[in-house]
């Protein structure tokens, strides 16, 4: 080899290393801001969920705050018909928004033609998603307040969150039943197996943890949501609460707690912010930080759950 | 699979014992009060007194005095809370739905106009003042102090009121420039007076009106105008005792309940509390910073209540300055 020939190599390596290491460095700087970016939300919500506690620390340390109903007294008013409310109208949610909601996300993926009416169905349902929660509220004041005529009830509002969260749901399950490998398909019809059983046995169940993340994302969001409730007619001051779903003596099962009327979490915290006297405000405070609680929780809950489901399922 | 359904179960039987407590209350009618945000405080805390004595269950909500006339006009509700008289259109709909009324004022609410406690010059005003700064006529004009006054400083106004949809725009309106509704547009309008509150005491050159009750909870951060009828009077200050002589004229306003008179006339629990409503309200209008009727106008209401007379007593517009038994006294 020339002298020429190795200094001219040499010089390569030389320029490669600088590369390399202008590529690393990079990718550190890349890597800061990213981690700048999260910190950054991190903080946001820490100081917002913080302010909240710190405000409402009195009331959300006093067990009375949980069992009482609301009252003109600051210090005696209470959430008990607020989360009892908003636990039930959840519960309608749920029930109305997740098979309708995975069945036509299953529907959509697994059996529609690929065709220009479904192109339009898809487009629209992901539209869906970003209608303002206010034209939910107006749609169930027509449709279910007065045309159905269900009244300013649990039943309304659930119906009405869970087309709220509907698209949420349908978008979530679709994606996560895309994301079942193709191999898994045709193993299944490989060994034989039917649509149905390809499908319910397989698709869904390995799934079933997107799906379940989608499904509590959206029933986060519905909890927090004022304007529809407002919309449909939920009151203020409730001070008893609906029929038990659930009682002790033959049938066991009532669903007059339907038709009741009710309160939730976000109105009963407007409503305090709204007062004149600051005592109330401490109400507010802690109401607001049970709420962000709540969504955490359930998040947390969705997060441990896929993670479950992910860790039972073996491909091997 | 079982310990899932044992755990189902578990869980189902902690939820129906703490519904349990609830089941005396089972299957009984409910009164619905809704309506006016202002109104609100009072019909809660009759709401909360009488569901404690009586076990009657009350629901009360907050629509706004208008939003409320509609769900009474539907039959939705017994009871509609209303920081203002019905109006014609509202009276013309509950007659064709069939729904008659009657007019209950249960109160008066001192609309105060505030400043920040810095400025020291506008500490009195004239309701000539008033008309002068809010009037349609000085949208985007009338912009400092000084040209409301040639001798105050020449200071950014800056103003706060609520929307157009609240009560006390319609009657603020109507007491001060003279026609409901006929303000400038220009100002920082928010439906949540804490917004006004925090509005005023953040600007020197702030002014803002509301209700006392809001003014009560923020003396130390607001200073209250003295309002003179005109300029020989002398400047009132809002308090109990001036709502009562009826010195804090034009911004005293009544505000009012108004009861489906056909469930009054035949439910005996409805008519049991509007009873309680007028026999025991007094001391919780007081605690919630309104002020009661004078003894002599509450007598006057009361026998109203008494005949169930029905129909409004103000033509379908709000009036100013009028005594509530003469109201009463034009329903025929």
């Amino acid at each position: 080899m020339s002298d020429q020939k190795v200094a001219s190599s040499l010089k390569d390596i030389d320029s490669v290393r600088t590369m390399i290491k202008r590529a690393k460095f990079n990718d550190h700087l890349f890597g800061m801001i990213g981690l700048l970016c999260i910190t950054l939300i991190l903080i946001t919500l820490l100081i917002l969920f913080m302010d909240l506690v710190i405000d409402g620390f009195p009331q959300l340390t006093n067990w009375d705050f949980y069992s009482n109903f609301p009252s003109r007294r600051a210090a005696r008013a209470g959430l008990l018909s607020a989360l009892v409310g908003s636990s039930l109208v959840m519960l309608v949610t749920f029930v109305s928004a997740v098979p309708i909601g995975v069945g036509a996300a299953i529907y959509l993926e697994e059996y529609a033609p690929k065709n220009w009416f479904t192109e339009i169905i898809e487009v629209n349902v992901t539209n869906l998603a970003a209608v303002p929660s206010i034209i939910y509220g107006l749609l169930a004041l027509g449709l279910f307040v007065y045309t159905f005529d269900f009244g300013n009830s649990i039943l309304t509002a659930g119906l009405t969150l869970g087309l709220l969260i509907l698209p949420i749901v349908i978008v979530a399950t679709r994606e996560s039943i895309r994301a079942i490998p193709v191999a898994i398909r045709e193993a299944a019809y490989a060994v034989g197996a039917t649509k149905g059983q390809v499908v319910g046995q397989h698709v869904v169940k390995y799934s079933a943890g997107g799906i379940l993340t989608g499904v509590i994302i959206g029933m986060a969001r519905a909890i927090g949501e004022t304007a529809p409730v407002i919309t449909i007619g939920a009151l203020t001051f409730i001070a008893f609460l609906p029929e038990a779903p659930i009682s002790t003596t033959p049938p066991f099962l009532n669903f007059e707690w339907l038709t009741s009327s009710f309160t939730v979490l976000p109105i009963q915290m407007f409503s305090w912010l709204s007062r004149p006297s600051s005592a109330f405000h401490v109400n507010a405070a802690a109401a607001g930080a049970i709420i962000i609680l709540v969504t955490l929780l359930m998040n947390a809950v969705a997060i441990k759950m896929r993670y479950n489901i992910r860790k039972k399922i073996k491909w091997q | 699979m079982q310990t899932k359904f044992i755990k189902a179960l578990a869980t189902a039987a902690v939820i129906a014992a703490a519904f349990g407590a609830q089941s005396s209350y089972a299957g009984q009618r409910v009164i619905k009060i809704d309506g006016s945000s202002t109104v609100y405080p009072i019909s809660e805390a009759v709401a909360e007194e009488f569901q404690n004595e009586t076990k009657t269950r009350v629901t009360v909500g907050i629509s706004g005095t208008g939003g409320g006339f509609k769900k009474f006009c539907r039959g939705e509700t017994d009871i509609s809370d209303a920081s203002r008289p019905i109006k014609q259109k509202e009276i013309d709909q509950c007659k064709a739905a069939g729904i008659q009324f009657i007019e209950i004022p249960v109160a008066f609410d001192a609309l105060t106009v505030v400043i920040n406690p810095k400025n020291d010059f506008a500490k009195t005003m004239t309701v000539a003042d008033l008309k002068k700064i809010w009037e349609p006529a000085a949208q985007g004009k009338l912009k400092t102090w000084k040209s409301i006054n040639p001798a105050w400083p020449d200071q950014k106004l800056a103003l706060f009121g609520p929307g157009a949809d609240s009560g006390t725009f319609d009657y603020f309106t109507e007491a001060v420039v003279g026609k409901s509704k006929s303000s400038r547009g220009d100002f920082t309008a928010s439906e949540d007076d804490n917004v006004l509150v925090k509005g005023v005491a953040g600007d020197e050159g702030g002014l803002g009106y509301f209700g006392y009750a809001y003014y009560e909870e923020n003396k130390d951060i607001l200073t209250a105008v003295a309002v003179k009828k005109d300029a020989a009077s002398k400047g009132v200050l809002p308090s109990k005792e001036a709502i009562e002589d009826g010195t804090y004229t034009p911004l005293a306003r009544p505000i009012f309940i108004y009861v489906n008179a056909t469930r009054a006339a035949f439910d005996p629990k409805l008519k049991a509390f509007v009873d309680y409503y007028l026999a025991k309200s007094k001391p919780l209008i007081e605690e919630v910073k309104y002020v009661p009727l004078p003894t002599s106008e509450q007598a006057a209401v009361v026998a109203h209540w008494k005949a169930l007379k029905p129909g409004s007593g103000f033509g379908g517009k709000a009036q100013v300055g009028v005594k509530m038994s003469d109201i009463l006294k034009n329903i025929k």
